[in-house]
């Protein structure tokens, strides 16, 4: 017993059970309980509510996996981390997915071992600025103090973006995002640079939401998605099929609503049947069972659902699905097939 | 049991037991081996799951470009200089916010010491209360506070607080004119040096003379005459070679000139009130530990109050005073990193902050982190373990 402790206690200080080892799927159905890395709290993005359960854009899709894999989309224990520790979380094993409006890049795809899964939201840089400064464009802040909510790849692209146009600033860099809309609201910065989405959610919880303006420059390219540690791929393919899944069920027009009479029983189209697991034998391949997307679908709705409930035109944030409508209504959001 | 009792044929690992020093050398080895073993465990055990991930420890990072912008940078810096810079330039914030802290706390420190024990009752009282309520609120709070004050309450640069168009005060800073030094004024700063060379030599002349004749020489007056007039009159003589370059408001901000920003000034008026409270009762408790007999013995012989205090009082309450004082100030330098919540780019904020973001290196930051704060506890340590050894009891 006391062995056990030394060592649990030793594995614990240390950078615990590291991840490298295959079988987070076995992991997590053992268990009962999916680990979901978060934010620490953006609205419309992941955040407790007053009842302290979480909701949001992300937090919907952890349920999304929770329900393919354990059949219950309530068994996720959402693990709050800051931009900081995200990486460190997942890595050391204390979360297996995670889904923390999080980009895409090369070198942490790479360098930081971690495998993107497809992208979930389209984002980029972007400038919230008072309307009474009179600027229409980000061409115009020469000379600007700009607040960063530090801890992204925000600082980077800021500095690219000034240099490459010639122009100064200064840059004021702020560890959460509360104190940086403090110090924006103070007028300590002209300028508040973060992702456009998380500057509407910033925007909208302003005391006075007109008086601010989203510049039109989007200065970055930044594909927000889940992510999961390198060396378990089979796990990886459950997250990546999950959110492909959402997308997909868009597509076909199946939703939260019209689920149960359209995966009833097989019916005349075999995408619908594929995804509703009455045809073929897609779940097994991914070591689920035949329901996996039925469930996944059925705990928070397809993507468009989960989209307009949580950041879309009639909530607080809202943002308009613009590059994130599906590719048959204009945008890029586009799921390789099921089949 | 004594060594007769112990019979010659016992092996020698038991008489070795038995004896009690060198059980105790053994005990002390097994603790030291189990202690390293067990950092030397997790050591090998972190690096060995971060190489089974594919993350090897490495700082060739250190030589990447930062890609990122510091507000407050003493040395030649941009977004394309280097991590390696980028730690520099947050280690010389670090330092300046250390050192101003640890001036200013210990004047307001000394302050509040002597203002606890002042015979006025509402001195008295008023430094109990502004120590008993700083020192039970954390610096945390003291630092968002003054921050929030700062930047809330001051105007923006278009409304600046005009001091007669050369320095300007806004909630973005503290606008003032910027010297640019001509060749000349280098004579100034040479004579500067050279008056307090002199004086360093007049000192011990005066107190040879005091100590032959008897004949006391207004040293302090000498100084100040040699030390700051003097230069001054040849600074004017010159055709003051110093041109002031004076902010100006363009476009958003003021440009040119010199600026303090707010996050410094919350930073370093929030950590030396922090910390000045807690000198205040530590030089309270150093002067009154001084036996009031002293001052009574120096009146008796007739030595005057203000050198009743300088030289009876003051050197005995120092030694009482500097060992606790040397963590105070090791505590203003670890509490700066909280420089981090209001956005001043000390050390951890730049290398341990976005550095360590950017790169995902966060073993390889948290180390450099780790040794900075590690480097600067132990130099303060070491010359405050110096001063303290020089003024100590000299005993005969």
């Amino acid at each position: 017993m006391r062995v056990t402790k030394t060592a649990a206690f030793a594995a614990a200080i240390s950078l615990a059970a590291m991840g490298a080892q295959a079988g987070t799927l076995e992991d997590v159905k053992a268990r009962g309980e999916l680990n979901c890395v978060v934010t620490t709290g953006l609205a419309g993005f992941a955040a407790p509510d007053e009842n302290g359960r979480w909701e949001g854009f992300d937090a919907s899709f952890c349920r999304a996996v929770a329900a393919a894999v354990l059949g219950d989309g309530e068994k996720v224990k959402f693990v709050p981390s800051t931009g900081k520790t995200r990486f460190t979380l997942l890595n050391s094993g204390e979360g297996d997915i995670l889904f923390r409006n999080t980009t895409e890049t090369m070198s942490r795809d790479t360098d930081l071992k971690l495998n993107f899964l497809p992208v979930n939201y389209y984002d980029g840089q972007g400038f919230l600025v008072r309307s009474d400064l009179g600027v229409t464009s980000a061409s115009e802040l020469d000379g600007a103090s700009v607040c960063i909510q530090t801890g992204t790849t925000t600082e980077l692209n800021l500095a690219d973006y000034f240099r490459a146009n010639g122009m100064s600033y200064e840059p004021v860099n702020i560890e959460t995002n509360e104190e940086g809309i403090s110090n924006y609201s103070a007028n300590r910065c002209d300028v508040y640079t973060t992702d456009a989405s998380g500057l509407a959610s910033t925007r909208a919880a302003l005391e006075d939401p007109s008086a601010h303006i989203l510049l039109p420059e989007i200065i970055s390219k930044e594909p927000l998605g889940g992510a999961t540690r390198h060396g378990d791929d089979e796990w990886s393919d459950v997250g990546k099929w999950v959110v492909n899944a959402l997308i997909i069920a868009e597509e076909l027009g199946v939703n939260s609503t019209n689920i149960g009479e359209l995966c009833g029983a097989a019916g005349n189209n075999p995408s619908i049947n594929r995804l509703c697991g009455t045809e073929g034998d897609m779940g097994s391949m991914l070591g689920l069972d035949a329901q996996w997307a039925v469930r996944a679908i059925s705990v928070a709705g397809n993507y468009a659902e989960i989209f307009d409930a949580n950041i879309g035109p009639q909530t607080p944030l809202a943002l308009e699905r613009g590059l994130n409508a599906s590719w048959r209504d204009g945008g890029i959001l586009y799921a390789a097939p099921i089949r | 049991m004594s060594e007769v009792a112990i019979p010659p044929q016992r092996n020698a690992i038991s008489r070795l037991w038995n004896d009690k020093e060198t059980r105790s050398v053994i005990i002390q080895i097994v603790a030291t081996v189990l202690i390293l073993g067990f950092f030397a465990y997790i050591i090998r055990n972190a690096v060995d799951n971060l190489a089974a991930i594919g993350k090897g420890f490495s700082y060739k990072f250190l030589w990447q470009p930062s890609s990122y912008d510091i507000n407050q940078h003493f040395i030649e810096y941009s977004s394309r200089s280097t991590h390696f810079r980028a730690m520099l330039v947050g280690l010389l914030n670090t330092l300046l916010v250390a050192v101003a802290g640890i001036i200013l706390s210990s004047i307001l420190g000394f302050t509040l010491g002597v203002l606890r024990l002042s015979k006025n009752w509402l001195t008295n009282k008023l430094a109990y209360v502004y120590i008993e309520y700083v020192r039970n609120v954390p610096v945390l709070l003291h630092i968002l506070l003054v921050h929030g004050i700062i930047v809330h309450s001051l105007p923006v640069p278009k409304n600046a607080i005009n001091f007669n168009d050369t320095a300007f005060l806004t909630n973005r800073g503290f606008f003032t004119p910027a010297p640019e030094i001509e060749p000349l004024f280098w004579a100034v700063i040479g004579l500067f040096v050279g008056a307090i060379v002199f004086m360093l030599w007049f000192k011990q002349f005066a107190q040879k003379i005091q100590d032959e004749t008897g004949k006391h020489y207004p040293v302090a007056l000498i100084g100040v005459g040699t030390i700051v007039i003097l230069p001054l009159i040849v600074y004017f003589l010159l055709g003051s070679p110093i041109v002031w370059n004076i902010p100006e408001l363009k476009g958003f901000n003021f440009k040119g000139g010199m600026v303090i920003r707010p996050e410094f000034i919350a930073l370093w008026l929030a950590l030396s009130g922090y910390t000045a409270a807690f000198i205040g009762e530590i030089v309270r408790a150093g002067i009154v530990a001084v036996s009031y007999g002293q001052t009574e013995a120096a009146s008796a012989l007739g030595i005057s109050r203000g050198r009743t205090l300088s030289l009876v009082v003051i050197p005995q309450a120092l030694r009482i005073i500097v060992p606790p004082l040397t963590s105070q100030y090791l505590n203003i330098t670890k509490n700066s990193s909280l420089a981090v919540a209001i956005g001043y780019m000390d050390v951890v904020a730049t290398i341990g902050g976005i550095s360590l973001n950017q790169t995902g290196r966060e073993m390889e930051c948290m180390v450099i982190v780790l040794l900075i704060y590690l480097v600067l506890s132990l130099l303060i340590s070491a010359a405050m373990n110096w001063y303290n050894n020089r003024i100590k009891l000299v005993e005969r």
